[in-house]
């Protein structure tokens, strides 16, 4: 099923292409042995390389090519063996060099791909063209002074990966799911923390439009955009835009455009440079990065297992539905959680009262899964007792709200709530009989054919039981004694 | 007792062993001569305090035995080199004021064999030049007089025009210098010192002011053989914050220099003889210095590197091109010139157009040029392609021979006003010589071997050497300054 | 490719250094030369040769341990600049 925009004059299909800009976690910087924390007072993570003083050199960190190599193992990509740093020349007040060093013809990892699930539970292939290795830039601050741009160097030569896309992408749905999902692999890998609001990851769209069988259109790229959301409704408008300026007899021009997330709209960032040309060449600073396989090998066997194979473990060893074990592998944390609470019991209903229940709480609380009021084995034991009958599932409800809020095990708040299911059938019947006699106008209503009277009686001696009845024990007593 | 601005390294350190005389005098007599001679300009900056300061403390050293390599010698800093605390502008307007928080590996390692920093030795602005014309601080004049015309004011050479020049008229025992295309050799041979380019990735090229990466070399200035051999021990080693250090040991060059080239094989290349382009009596002293090594005992071979002559274009094409980027983190931020505007463009416009000269422009708008679209693969990436050439070439010629002679520079020292400086592209060609080896990052080292019978002026030859044959290039070298007849005391500007 | 005034000009903006007016001339003719003289290079066969970026690339690339060995330097780093304020470099201000 395509994605397909009705214009005035007929469909448009959209082509999307993304770069991703993923902040390498590391200790160090790129080419320096300046830190890399986050929130760190102004230019006090700032070596003399990063700040590019003269005759300051780049010494590269091994770290940061390992993260890259592991990153490219969960892109299912070309890891090469030789690659090489270039300087990208141009001039802003937040790159003190006045050239970043990144990688251009070779480039540290090539041609992949990763498989995203979209919601109508087709799958879509993305390739990935590249992933190479370069320096962030610094920060500017505009608003502390009236005349003036305060820089902070902080940022500035810490590791990034840049992920490029093919343009495989049709439509904003499938590059929210490209992002989750890449930002899910570099979670499990550990690689960048993935987090857009604190820009350690970062996006750019490449957006064009095109008649079904027609060549691609010329596209435009929206720099930046800081959130999935966002970037799902930039291209969004930057499609709509593109269709209606065409429809309207106008042309879409190659340009960089940014994304006003108040007003949802896409603007052209007229750039006063028209000039621009980055001027690439190998950095003669530096000379190629060459692995080597016994690097290459190890890496590839400490890789941890990541999400597409752990939804196939779940499907299979936990019978899990497509559906529920996406659900349950986007976060590393949340498998975690879901192995931990469903080890040894029924999975799939664990799997339901993560997804239900827990995340409601969750959500509400606004805590991660790690921080999870509800322990996993308690979870996993509370569907022990409703599966061999101690707790009703109505019951079961109860019991996770006192988990919730108190932190108990499932057995210690039965116990102590006496929250046991009544599966005593005398003890049962006493009940209906007291139910039945205190009510003998709706009994003859009954017997006289309302049958549907019997979900009341039901609901009537559940609760006269507090709830605690067994209710397939409840409803056989209640027929019976109404039909007696 | 010899006047102490007289002795060579050597000499001197007998000397301060033997307890004749203290690091602290020789360090006064060599203030005391700069003074006498500031109208050479060769230091941009001088440091006295310093110099006596850490003086001192050689001194102390000493007596507690424990003297480095250069224990208590007094040198030349060119100012390309960064000095912690203290001024370091690469003699462009546009690092004004620069007081670099670090020291550059380099002039570490010669404070930490005891040497005695005395300043900043003039340059051409940021390297670039042959004859240390395009400094902020203005021209620096040669020692030496041509006979001809004694009132002439010659260049010294560059770009370690200062450095040269205070070498040679003994304003300090040695100086450092660097060497991209010649910047070394060039200025050895027209002021008639030993100027010694060694392999690229000897010397750790951290904290010194980056002209053309791929090229940049740190190497020694001094008046012998011997001293090269001291001072490039004290500045060599591998250098993990260089990822273009080499790991490679630094040997006794010292006691490389045996005096013996029997059984060696010294290559001439015919390449390096042109018709035109080369002085007669360049040409006659080079011939003479082979007539006598192979009386020595040396085997002179006839050597081709064909493509000698594309080496000048495609210097000239690289260089820029790494200087346009390596050049851009002046810009008026984080230190030196800022001139204001009222935009961020225009502040970088201000300063970058006040703060470089003339030269250093002209070679950024060739470099940007050639980085471009359209231009990138015809011009830089084709130079870098002639470049593995030339290489090669080297490479094949050192199958034949151990080392190869040639002349330094086409021609002696040239004056100031002479009508070639005002041509960038005459002004290139003195460094025809230089350039190729520069390209293979082979060691080079300029002994002076003679002087012009028109104008009296020195001449210097170099031995190239093969990667990492510091050793052989000294050796020969060592040989050719025993069988000239060439001074090896300075010239004493201001009188005795 | 020849070199005219705009060539100069967009160079002068790429580098940021202003050519002013009446050296552009000039400077155009330099370029212009330099250019003409360097083209001899394309007499030069280089068919299969490889481009050369640095006589020491067979080396290995030396890499460093991820720790944190530099920074906490501030006043350093802010010691040389033109304007300072805060802790902070100080630039006209950008217009994004």
């Amino acid at each position: 099923m395509s994605y397909i925009i009705k214009g005035e004059t007929g469909d448009w299909e959209i082509v999307v292409g993304l770069e991703v800009h993923c902040e390498v976690i590391s200790k160090a910087k790129l080419f320096s042995g300046a830190a890399t924390t986050f929130g760190a007072e102004a230019n006090t993570q700032v070596s003399f390389v990063d700040a590019g003083f003269p005759g300051m050199l780049p010494v590269i960190n091994h770290e940061c090519v390992e993260q890259a190599v592991r990153t490219g193992f969960g892109l299912n990509a070309t890891i090469n063996k030789k690659s090489i740093f270039a300087r990208k020349n141009y001039y802003y007040a937040d790159l003190p060099n006045g050239y970043q060093i990144s990688q251009s013809d070779h480039p540290i990892i090539s041609d992949g791909y990763i498989d995203v699930d979209l919601e109508n539970g087709e799958t879509r292939r993305i390739g990935i063209e590249r992933l190479h290795l370069e320096q962030d830039a610094g920060k500017l601050m505009h608003d502390q002074h009236p005349s003036k741009t305060f820089v902070d160097l902080n940022r500035a030569g810490v590791a990034l990966m840049e992920i490029v896309s093919r343009p495989d992408i049709r439509s904003p749905e499938e590059a929210g799911a490209y992002l989750r999902k890449l930002r899910s692999i570099v979670r499990y890998i550990g690689s960048c923390d993935g987090n857009m609001d604190e820009g350690s990851m970062r996006c750019d769209a490449n957006v064009s439009v095109h008649r079904p069988g027609e060549p691609f259109g010329t596209r435009a790229e929206i720099k930046n955009v800081n959130s999935i959301r966002f970037v799902m409704q930039a291209i969004e408008y930057e499609a709509m835009r593109q269709v209606e300026l065409i429809e309207s007899g106008g042309k879409v021009v190659q340009e960089t455009r940014k994304f006003d997330s108040v007003k949802g709209e896409t603007k052209s960032m007229r750039s006063k440079e028209t000039a621009v040309d980055y001027r690439y060449f190998y950095d003669p600073d530096l000379i190629p990065l060459v692995l080597d396989d016994a690097m290459i090998e190890r890496l590839r066997k400490e890789m941890p297992e990541l999400p597409d194979a752990k939804k196939k473990r779940f499907i299979e060893d936990y019978g899990l539905p497509a559906y529920d074990a996406g659900q349950l592998v986007a976060e590393k944390e949340i498998a975690n959680y879901f192995e931990a609470a469903a080890k040894g019991h029924d999975a799939k209903k664990v799997a339901n009262y993560i997804m239900g229940d827990l995340f409601a709480v969750l959500n509400k609380q606004g805590k991660s899964i790690t921080e999870s009021p509800v322990k996993p084995e308690n979870l996993g034991r509370m569907v022990d007792l409703i599966n061999d009958g101690t707790i009703s599932s109505r019951i079961a409800k109860d019991v996770f709200a006192f988990m919730v809020e108190e932190g108990k095990t499932p057995d210690e708040i039965v116990e102590e709530k006496g929250l046991k299911q009544v599966t005593d059938t005398s003890a049962i019947e006493k009940m209906v009989d007291e139910v039945l006699a205190a009510n003998p106008d709706k009994v003859a209503e009954y017997k006289g054919g309302k049958e549907k009277l019997l979900g009341w009686f039901v609901g009537q001696t559940m609760r006269a039981s507090q709830g605690k009845a067994n209710p397939a024990m409840l409803n056989e007593l209640v027929k019976k004694k109404l039909d007696a | 007792m010899t006047d102490l601005v007289e002795l060579t390294i050597a000499e001197a350190l007998d000397g301060l062993a033997k307890k004749e005389f203290s690091a602290v005098e020789l360090t006064q007599a060599h203030l005391k001569e700069m003074e006498k001679a500031r109208e050479l300009n060769a230091y941009v900056l001088e440091t006295p305090e310093i110099a006596l300061e850490r003086a001192k403390k050689s001194d102390e050293r000493r007596a507690a035995g424990k003297a480095g390599k250069m224990e208590g010698i007094p040198v030349g800093m060119k100012d390309l080199y960064c000095t912690k605390g203290v001024r370091t502008t690469a003699c462009s307007h546009i690092l004004d004021g620069f007081v670099p928080p670090y020291e550059s590996t380099v002039s570490q390692k010669l404070e930490d064999e005891g040497s005695v920093m005395l300043g900043k030795t003039n340059m051409d602005e940021f390297a670039m030049g042959t004859a240390n014309l395009t400094s902020y601080y203005g021209a620096v004049r040669n020692p030496y007089k041509d006979k001809t015309n004694p009132d002439k004011f010659l260049i010294p050479g560059g770009s370690s025009g200062g450095s040269a020049a205070a070498v040679a008229a003994g304003l300090c025992m040695a100086a450092t210098g660097s060497d991209t295309g010649g910047s070394i050799r060039t200025p050895a041979s027209f002021c008639g010192i030993v100027g010694c380019k060694p392999t690229y990735g000897r010397c750790s090229r951290w904290g010194m002011v980056a002209f053309a990466s791929s090229l940049d070399q740190a190497g020694t200035m001094t008046r012998t053989v011997r001293d090269t051999a001291i001072m490039l021990e004290a500045m060599a080693g591998f250098d993990p914050k260089d990822s273009t250090s080499a790991n490679v040991a630094v040997p006794n060059y010292e006691k490389a220099l045996t005096g013996d080239v029997k059984g060696l094989r010294i290559g001439i290349p015919r390449e390096y003889n042109p018709d035109k382009g080369l002085n007669a009596d360049v040409r006659h002293v080079w011939e003479q210095t082979a007539e006598k090594l192979k009386a020595a005992g040396a085997e002179i071979v006839d050597i081709s590197l064909p493509s000698t002559q594309y080496a000048l274009p495609t210097y000239y094409l690289i260089a820029p091109a790494e200087a346009s980027s390596n050049l851009a983190r002046y810009d008026g931020v984080k230190y030196g010139l800022r001139v204001d505007g009222n935009s961020l463009d225009e502040m970088y416009t201000n300063t970058r157009t006040e703060g470089f000269g003339k030269e250093v422009k002209r070679r950024i708008m060739i470099g940007t040029c050639i980085l471009l679209e359209g231009y990138y693969e015809t011009c830089y990436l084709k130079a870098q392609k002639v470049r593995r050439l030339l290489c090669h070439e080297f490479a094949e010629a050192y199958k034949k021979v151990d080392v190869i002679l040639a002349p330094a520079a086409p021609e002696t020292a040239f004056g100031k006003d002479d009508d070639s400086t005002s041509d960038p592209l005459k002004m290139q060609l003195y460094d025809v010589f230089t350039v190729p080896s520069s390209l293979a990052g082979l060691p080079a080292v300029c002994v002076p071997a003679g002087t012009s019978e028109v104008n009296g002026l020195p001449i210097g030859l170099q031995v190239i050497g093969n990667s990492f044959q510091e050793e052989t290039i000294l050796r020969v070298a060592g040989t050719i300054e025993a069988m000239s007849d060439m001074p090896i005391r300075p010239l004493r500007v201001g009188g005795k | 490719m020849s070199i005219d005034r705009e060539m100069v000009k967009r160079l002068g903006i790429l580098s940021r250094l202003r050519i002013p007016e009446e050296n552009m001339d000039e400077m155009v003719g330099e370029l212009t030369k330099i250019l003409g003289w360097v083209d001899q290079l394309k007499d030069v066969n280089t068919d299969d040769v490889l481009p050369m970026n640095s006589v020491v690339e067979d080396m290995n690339l030396r890499e460093r341990d991820d720790v944190v060995t530099d920074g906490d330097i501030r006043d350093e780093i802010l010691a040389n600049a033109p304007e300072s304020m805060d802790g902070y470099f100080l630039v006209p201000k950008v217009v994004e």
